[in-house]
């Protein structure tokens, strides 16, 4: 069985061709929107989408050897993410479902993460901690479903560090060398302080928006060393993701923990992952950098886990869902 | 900890919990708790350190505040925030979680008392945040509140139903078949402190959390239907 999958919920539009057998992955094509300043735009991002999708679409076919008519359906990602950017894969996903006559298969964003970092580090069973630009969950697979055992109150991790250090005028680009900038401001602090900003858990919650408005003030204040607030900020932050983590350990007893999304390439967080993981004896697998960012190959493996449990969509009803959560999405191939 | 409070029985880790552990052992002679938050390898030790000691100081200044208040709550015995320990009154008893499921004579009663002491306790700004039946030890027909650890100071409604709330989610998953009876003994009993004017108000509240967050997806489905 040959997949092509469809990535567009937000910056990426990504074409993934796989196999249901090794070496799985044929074809990774993606093109990645950069805004020139500040975030991501999204009418901008999806007139870029528009622009780029027919080259990507054919580089991936060329890549990967294969014309449209080898192909035994197309796996589009219908949210969550942004309107517009998920109109555009949606658009041409159901153009191509009809016109080559092949089935279309609706695929969860969050879902697919996690799917690719199961396919490639062998994670069976994991506590799943997800950390990106737009979400910031800590869940587990329990009868069909991927379930939230805790999640952001407010703002996602990736999404707190990217304004942050906007704010503070270190980015765009935000990350340099698979380094996020915060990372980057943060090792230059010499004294390696501890500012007096808020740290806020909830039960299995965590919260970021008081922590940003708290550090933003603190550096326009001049009373502190930007680095200084950048390394606060960062063990904050990191130290309430592991927390709450721990806690889901806890509660699950699960035996691993599988870290997806682009903050996950993080390797300090990693690092303190791997510290809390010895102390409860736990494995920690980590979805390796090319992965962890949004690509087409997740939503084409997770396509095909799909199609071999009868799951597609007709195309007229394959509207693109914004809010679309983890917890919405049916997993019918789940069971470890 | 300092080695003469080792004296007496030996040591018995009761639980072992993400945040503290837990650990049954005498002080002074007395049965007592020894509730250590262990430091955390992941965190900066200062942060670390800062973390421990805030949380530590807040849950023995409410245990301490609401026992001085007259409330069924372990007796405070020692504190030390740079380790993170709290000693306390070791409160022997049944849960009220197992005594509901065994349907012991008057378990009502049991609620309704305790509906009371929730009641006294946040009439004194004080929210438990983890409220459930096996946080409560029942010691001689008193139901003795247990594991502040993410209890704090508040007294706004937001708090209190939040409290409220958890309360009757763990009864729903806990005690399903009696779930009923056991949500009007508590709010009787709620009410007996808090006035009927309070309980209504504390319902309304939980009445809205419990369609927020999660739920909005399936609200907005509704809508469009």
């Amino acid at each position: 069985m040959i997949i092509l999958g469809i990535e567009s919920t937000a910056h990426t539009f990504g074409v993934g061709i796989v196999k249901d057998e090794p070496e799985y992955i044929l074809a990774d094509v993606r093109a990645k929107y950069v805004p020139e300043k500040g975030g991501i735009h999204p009418r901008e991002a999806s007139l870029y989408f528009m622009r780029e999708a027919p080259r990507v679409i054919a580089e991936a076919l060329q890549t990967a050897g294969l014309r449209m008519n080898d192909v035994d359906g197309i796996a589009v990602a219908l949210g969550p993410g942004m309107g517009p950017c998920l109109r555009v894969g949606a658009t041409i996903a159901r153009a191509l479902s009809v016109y080559f006559n092949k089935p279309l298969i609706p695929v969860n964003h969050a879902v697919a993460h996690i799917e690719i970092g199961k396919l490639i580090t062998g994670a069976k069973d994991p506590l799943i901690v997800y950390l990106s630009g737009g979400n910031t969950i800590i869940a587990a697979f329990v009868a069909g479903r991927y379930r939230i055992f805790g999640e952001t109150l407010d703002i996602p991790l990736g999404n707190f560090m990217d304004t942050f250090v906007r704010e503070v005028g270190l980015a765009p680009p935000y990350v340099v060398k698979g380094m996020h900038q915060l990372d980057k401001c943060a090792e230059e602090s010499k004294e390696k302080k501890i500012l007096d900003l808020p740290y806020v858990v909830k039960g299995q919650d965590v919260s970021f928006s008081g922590l940003l408005t708290a550090a933003l003030r603190l550096v326009r204040s001049g009373k502190a060393k930007l680095e200084d607030v950048c390394y606060t900020v960062r063990e904050i932050a990191y130290s309430a993701i592991i927390e709450v983590s721990e806690r889901g350990l806890a509660h699950t007893g699960k035996k691993e923990v599988l870290l997806v999304g682009g903050v996950a390439a993080s390797s300090v967080l990693r690092s303190k992952f791997e510290a809390m993981a010895a102390l409860r004896r736990v494995d920690v697998k980590v979805v390796p950098p090319k992965y962890a960012g949004d690509n087409g190959v997740m939503i084409a493996w997770t396509g095909l886990l799909a199609l071999k449990h009868g799951v597609t969509i007709e195309p007229e009803r394959a509207y693109v869902r914004q809010r679309w959560k983890l917890d919405q999405a049916d997993v019918p191939w789940g069971d470890p | 900890m300092t080695k003469p409070m080792y004296r007496g029985e030996t040591p018995k880790i009761i639980a072992l919990g993400a945040e503290a552990a837990l650990i049954k052992h005498t002080f002074l002679g007395m049965p007592a708790v020894y509730k250590v938050r262990l430091p955390k390898p992941y965190r900066d030790p200062k942060l670390d350190l800062r973390l421990r000691s805030e949380r530590t100081a807040t849950e023995a200044k409410i245990i301490h505040d609401l026992r001085l208040a007259g409330l069924p709550v372990p007796a405070l015995y020692y504190v030390s925030l740079s380790e993170g320990l709290i000693v306390m009154e070791y409160v022997e008893g049944d849960l009220l979680r197992d005594l509901i499921n065994r349907r012991i004579s008057g378990y009502v009663d049991l609620v309704r008392e305790l509906g009371k002491v929730i009641a006294l306790m946040h009439g004194l700004g004080i929210v438990h945040g983890d409220m459930t039946t096996s946080n409560v030890v029942v010691r001689e027909g008193t139901p003795y509140v247990i594991d502040f650890g993410l209890a704090k100071y508040s007294s706004e409604l937001e708090d209190v139903g939040v409290d409220v709330h958890l309360f009757i989610r763990a009864v729903e998953s806990t005690h399903y078949d009696v779930m009923e009876e056991v949500t009007i003994a508590f709010f009787e009993g709620y009410a007996s402190i808090a006035g009927e004017e309070r309980v209504k108000e504390i319902k309304e509240k939980v009445k809205e959390i419990r369609l927020r967050g999660r739920y909005v997806e399936e609200r907005r489905q509704k809508r469009n239907k």
